[in-house]
């Protein structure tokens, strides 16, 4: 069985209302990239809750790491949109966060004090932000504070990590910064992702595979492999090789706005 | 010579203080009104001079009473602040209860209470507890509540119990909301506490100013009328600053970057 399995999953979130998202069925290795896109309200978001466990299937099935996800698991780390850092906590304190919830580090906090704290300086400094422990979210510009929310997401070593449109709130170039941030840390130490974002050229630079969602209720219409080489660069995004991926991709969504 | 912003920001509310002392005292005098109706501000500070030994025995007791009462308000509100934030059912249940209690003026309370405890220091404690607890239940209550859901959803896909996210997320955010309850709460207290003194007690400067208006000694009541006050303020600007100082994140966070 794959890493993350959908079983013809549906998902109303009133009783017998409307579906957000109908029918979808996917698999997801381990440590494979995967992207999720699609247009807005589409239930993109609602796929991530399904796999986080912060929402039941309304019908089908979801399984993570071979067993049926029945509420939030350990082994997932997500991020968000908004960088949703607690304002009265440190950067460094803030991605400490998930050390003092899920266990076996939560048990173990007390005796390896100096040693968490270590791994969260290490880590922040692996995404450009050291020197920055000590600051508080506000004093951050909206990159670094997603940096911040990227590390916290990581720091309990998840083996699959949630992003749910993560860099959609940034400018163009910052964008592009933290998408070699993220391709960077994927490749140092392989976990499993899943990105959600309606931003087609990042899903192709950064996934192996891509599926394209429907409008509401969402649907997966297509799967597509990306095989550009590895490790890719920012110049990769000018090949033809890219811009076609990114064309046919685009013309998928194309056609879900017709109809 | 021109005073800098700064300086006069600082200098207003004194400057408004000894200018209102300034025309109630030409008016005393202006129309010569009687010491015993409405006496001047020279005469009551004289007084207070004078008397300065029993204000001073009666004002710590007063201040002593409305500290208790206040530190009780603080705890049952705090905790039934939390109840109400954080669990809805709650919050229906004894929401319009606690707003109805809280319309009843609380002098109301007070004979039942001597009743119940006869007469001192302890109808006064509690008087100032009914009367101050309010305003600190309803703002825990309204800092929990009003906690991003986004912010808790990420304490909830990490696994974390509704405690979890209580301790980590919704006290923490709503010490804002509370600190800024407790400048309220503090002066509360001293009207519920002097209140209760002046119906049922022989001790506090609510007795006191009762005992001299019934000699018609209006220069001591207005003396105690004063201490009540500067208590008041004094007490109010101490949690002022320790809001300040224990919510900093609070009032800089609004110009975050997003
Ligand atoms: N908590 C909710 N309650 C009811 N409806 C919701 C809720 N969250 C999302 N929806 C609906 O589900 C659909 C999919 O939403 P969402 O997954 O957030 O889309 P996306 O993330 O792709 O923009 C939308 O039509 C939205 O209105
Ligand atoms: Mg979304």
């Amino acid at each position: 069985m794959s890493f993350v399995e959908f079983e013809n999953v549906s998902l109303s979130y009133s009783e017998g209302g409307q579906r957000a998202i109908e029918g979808i069925s996917l698999q997801v290795a381990e440590g494979e990239f995967v992207a999720v896109v699609g247009p807005s309200g589409c239930g993109k978001s609602t796929l991530m809750k399904l796999i986080s466990g912060l929402k039941p299937p309304s019908e089908g099935y979801v399984y993570v790491n071979g067993r049926q996800v029945g509420g939030p698991l350990g082994i997932v780390g997500m991020a968000f949109q908004a960088p949703n850092l607690l304002p009265w906590r440190t950067t460094l304190d803030n991605v400490m966060l998930p050390l003092e919830i899920v266990e076996p580090w939560r048990s173990e906090r007390g005796a390896r004090r100096k040693e968490f704290e270590e791994m969260a300086r290490a880590q922040l400094a692996r995404v450009g932000l050291a020197g920055f422990e000590d600051k508080f979210p506000w004093e951050l510009s909206g990159g670094m504070q997603q940096r911040a929310s990227i590390c916290r997401a990581l720091i309990h070593k998840p083996r699959l990590l949630m992003l749910d449109e993560p860099f959609g709130a940034l400018d163009a170039f910052t964008r592009e910064e933290l998408w070699c941030m993220l391709r960077d840390l994927w490749q140092q130490q392989p976990f499993t992702v899943i990105l959600v974002t309606h931003d087609l050229r990042e899903a192709v630079f950064l996934a192996d595979t891509v599926y394209v969602m429907s409008k509401r209720p969402g649907r997966i219409l297509i799967r597509r492999e990306i095989d550009l080489p590895r490790p890719r660069d920012l110049e990769v995004t000018y090949t033809d090789a890219f811009a076609s991926h990114v064309h046919v991709l685009r013309e998928s969504i194309g056609r879900v706005r017709e109809n | 010579m021109r005073l800098s912003p700064k300086v006069v920001f600082r200098l207003a509310p004194w400057l408004l203080t000894v200018f209102l002392l300034v025309c109630w005292e030409a008016i005393c005098q202006g129309f010569e009104i009687k010491p015993f109706l409405f006496p001047a501000p020279s005469l009551v500070f004289k007084t207070g001079v004078e008397m300065f030994d029993p204000i001073m025995t009666h004002a710590i007791h007063t201040f002593l009473t409305t500290l208790a009462g206040f530190a009780i308000a603080v705890l049952v509100g705090a905790i039934m602040g939390a109840l109400l934030g954080s669990s809805p059912i709650i919050y229906k249940a004894l929401y319009p209860m606690l707003v109805g209690f809280n319309s009843v003026p609380k002098v109301a309370f007070v004979p039942v209470l001597v009743v119940w405890f006869g007469i001192g220091s302890i109808p006064a404690i509690i008087t100032a507890f009914l009367i101050s607890f309010f305003p600190v239940v309803v703002n825990v209550a309204t800092g929990l509540a009003t906690l991003e859901p986004e912010l808790e959803d990420v304490l909830r896909s990490l696994g974390a119990s509704r405690f979890d996210i209580l301790c980590k997320v919704g006290l923490p955010r709503s010490m804002p909301y509370f600190f800024a309850s407790l400048k309220v709460a503090v002066t509360l207290a001293f009207v519920g506490s002097v209140i209760s003194e002046t119906v049922a007690s022989n001790l506090g400067i609510g007795y006191l100013m009762m005992s001299a208006s019934s000699t018609m000694n209006m220069p001591l009541v207005f003396a105690g009328l004063m201490v009540i006050g500067a208590m008041g303020v004094v007490m109010y600007e101490l949690f002022a600053l320790l809001e300040h100082r224990l919510t900093r994140w609070a009032n800089r966070s609004q110009n975050a970057a997003f």
